[in-house]
């Protein structure tokens, strides 16, 4: 329970905080003005060096609050919105959530950029990719530290503009500029949600700053599932299924692949991403007060695991394969929200930002030697050539497939133990997204790393293993792929062993006020526990079988581009056509309609009062010229007139 | 030996109306009708002596000799647009042989 934020006083500790978003703010601003200038060394340390300190902040940060009593705190800088009755700060808030997504962020946010130094080191615009992705790290500690839903906006905004300048960060390529402009699109449709999601806060509360927000919505009395709450909730969902690519705002993540493999591995994967669920998360008190509402996320993250399960399937770009797993994790993890499983949801968002960051990494590595080739067809038997890729590739795909004692496995099995007692179906269906998503991430194990070598002959003889800055974050990531489900340890094997979740208790101090029925812990008996863990293990391993039988055994190679296909295959494998669905209900109708705007009220009613103006103009120009006729007698006989008009009206009128 | 101002007043105002008025509405028709310039500057001339002649004999049945100030006024200015004005003709003369100033009509449209 935890009732008070504290505020701080610590001119110091007010500092520190400040520093862990501005120092990557720097790293922008330096080389982004230095772009092209500054040698490539000096920008990768400044890039690296930045997020390394805020790092290293936030790991002092992390102790210095677990050694002070774990006392959440707020550090005000100035008061930065005020109007009549609404006043915003310019303030941080540290609680136990905003440090692990800090530590999350800044840490796995170093080692990419790490690995960046290398994979992005033949690119003439280095310094610009990283000033933007130091953008991207000050927007999303922006977002995670703000002490106020107006704070995490602007962040929410910046990690989008962020993510769109990287996806067409290769801007010469058009296909890649309409993949930004999609996501861009795309998630300002969320972001309208969730900007009606906080004007109601403001209406309802009287207040966005987390602190008293909560404190209001513990207080609350319209009582459960008022309408109010639904609204409030529904339209933060909203904002959250636009950045967090779900169902039916998924279409951009995928086509998000056109970014460097760096970025889909740190936005698009590990942190961005999960921002919705950071703020789901964030809101649990308001989400407690409206369980229709998490009924709801249950279904639509259920629905998202599954269908992208499905498409992951028939998938053959390496990245595309990872981009469908990273929008069925994301289903999973709102789907744990949806049953109140809010730790847990927390522990996915981590583990999966191990491992999928690794994952991402490593497939960067393989595209890295395959000279830019993505399409898992021309690959094979890559683990003689790429040894430490091939490895943590396979650690990677141990992890989300759910295998002990990786870090997925925990993670997954608490997730879905949670589903279990709160529906059996949403469960079932859990599982089969679960069974997919070992198939597909054991196929494109197989694909890439076994068999034999199917590129042409000229890649094979450029196969090298990646460089020293490449090869030591995979190497990392998969170390915590492997141990970071420790943190997580299911009661079976002994009480309170669940780290995370003792330690993530206090967030729901104002939940449990609000609601206690809803946040009560969850009781499973340890059979029960271990029979969902058995099942959960078996589903993996069978699926990884089929995968071995299917693709190493038979020697199965997916079907060239323009064969024809069975009726379902073809189906995910164009997935399920909502892309062209999307264009022909939405995109073409905007585009019709745009145009016939243009026809009717632009060139007709505008156009037409703007040159109605001119031709008035002109045509009273060319009537009244004949009064200039150049004759002076003509010109005085008038101002005698006038002079005497003028007279007589003053005599006799006025 | 009578002051000006009271040999003025020897004569009814209303006669000094009538006869600048007359005068003044001469030198307008003048303007109006006439074509040579020169015609027309006498003409202007004309009009402006009405007006003198007006103030000089309300200053002088008012007691007031600010109108004279007035007077003075009007005369210097005159002799300095007698001035410009006969140059511009004589310009004008050189230019067109002739002082029409129904010729003059180059700035219409």
């Amino acid at each position: 329970m935890q009732e008070i934020v504290m505020p701080l006083n610590n001119q110091g500790m007010a500092l520190l905080c400040l520093l862990v978003p501005i120092l990557p703010l720097l790293g922008f601003i330096l080389n982004g003005l230095g772009n092209r200038k500054l040698a490539k060394g000096l920008v990768s340390m400044i890039g690296c060096g930045t997020v390394l300190a805020s790092f290293l902040i936030s790991i002092y940060l992390f102790l210095d609050f677990t050694a002070n009593g774990s006392r959440a705190y707020m550090v005000d800088y100035y008061n930065w919105i005020s109007a009549g009755d609404m006043q915003i700060g310019f303030s941080f808030m540290i609680d136990q959530l905003t440090l692990l997504m800090m530590l999350m962020v800044t840490g796995i946010g170093f080692f990419i950029h790490l690995y960046s130094a290398g994979y992005m080191s033949h690119d003439e615009n280095f310094g610009k990719f990283f000033s933007f992705i130091n953008l991207f790290m000050f927007s999303m500690l922006l977002l995670v530290m703000g002490s106020n839903y107006v704070m995490m906006f602007v962040g929410w905004e910046g990690v989008g503009l962020c993510s769109y300048l990287l996806i067409g960060f290769w801007n010469k390529n058009t296909n890649y500029n309409n993949a930004a402009k999609k996501a861009f699109v795309m998630n300002r449709i969320g972001d309208l949600g969730f900007l009606l999601g906080i004007f109601l806060i403001f209406i309802t509360f009287g207040s966005v700053s987390y602190p008293q927000v909560f404190a209001e919505a513990a207080r609350y009395t319209g009582g459960i599932d008022s309408t109010v709450m639904i609204a409030i909730t529904l339209l933060l969902f909203v904002g959250a299924m636009g950045k967090s690519a779900q169902i039916p705002l998924f279409t951009w993540l995928p086509d998000a692949m056109a970014g460097p493999t760096p970025v889909s591995a740190l936005i698009h994967a590990a942190t961005m991403v999960t921002a919705g669920i950071y703020m789901v998360l964030r809101s649990n008190v308001l989400y407690v007060l409206a369980p229709t509402t998490l009924e709801v996320i249950a279904i639509v993250g259920v629905i998202t695991a599954v269908v992208a399960a499905t498409i992951g399937l028939a998938q053959n770009d390496i990245k595309k394969v990872l981009a469908y797993s990273t929008v069925s994790q994301l289903g999973y993890m709102f789907l744990a929200l949806g049953v109140m499983a809010f730790s847990s949801s927390i522990f996915h968002v981590l583990t999966h930002a191990f491992f999928k960051a690794l994952l991402f990494l490593g497939a960067g590595s393989v595209i890295h030697a395959m000279s830019n080739e993505q399409d898992i067809r021309n690959m094979g038997g890559l683990r003689k050539y790429l040894p430490i890729t091939f490895v943590t590739f396979l650690i990677g795909t141990l992890a989300i497939a759910g295998i002990p004692p990786f870090a997925g496995f925990f993670s997954k099995d608490e997730l879905l133990a949670h589903v279990w007692e709160h529906n059996k179906l949403l469960w079932g269906l859990g599982m089969l997204a679960s069974f997919m998503t070992s198939f597909y991430m054991f196929r494109l194990v197989f694909l890439t790393f076994f068999g034999t070598f199917r590129g042409t002959e000229s890649q094979k003889s450029h196969l090298h293993e990646s460089p020293m800055s490449m090869t030591l974050p995979l190497i990392v990531l998969a170390i915590l792929s492997t141990v970071g489900g420790f943190l997580g340890i299911p009661a079976v094997f002994g009480e309170n062993m669940h780290v995370l979740q003792n330690y993530l208790a206090p967030i729901y101090g104002y939940a449990q006020v609000a609601n206690a029925a809803a946040v009560a812990p969850l009781h499973i008996d340890h059979a029960t526990e271990w029979m969902l863990m058995g099942m959960s293990v078996a589903v993996a391993v069978i699926a990884a079988i089929i995968a071995y039988v299917m693709y190493v055994s038979k020697r199965t190679v997916p079907v060239a581009e323009g064969t024809k296909l069975s009726p379902i295959h073809n189906l995910i494998y164009n997935k399920y056509y909502i892309d062209e669905l999307y264009d022909t209900i939405i995109v073409r109708p905007i585009m019709w309609m745009s145009s016939a705007f243009h026809r009717i009220l632009d060139v007709v009613v505008v156009d037409g009062i703007v040159n109605g103006f001119g031709k008035l103009v002109m045509q009273s120009g060319r009537s009244l010229r004949y009064a200039q006729s150049g004759v002076i007698g003509f010109y005085i006989l008038v101002m005698v007139f006038s002079i005497v008009l003028i007279l007589f009206l003053n005599f006799f009128i006025g | 030996m009578n002051q000006i101002p009271e040999v003025i007043r020897t004569i009814p105002l209303e006669y000094y109306l009538f006869f600048s008025t007359a005068l003044f509405t001469i030198g307008v028709i003048g303007v109006l009708t006439r074509r040579n310039a020169i015609v027309i500057f006498m003409c202007i001339e004309l009009m402006l002596n009405a007006v003198n002649l007006l103030l000089t004999a309300l200053a002088s049945y008012r007691a007031d000799a600010s109108a004279q100030v007035f007077v003075f006024f009007i005369m210097a200015v005159a002799a300095a647009e007698v001035c410009v004005g006969l140059a511009i003709i004589v310009m004008t003369y050189r230019n067109i042989r002739s002082t029409d100033v129904q010729l003059l009509n180059y700035l219409k449209w």
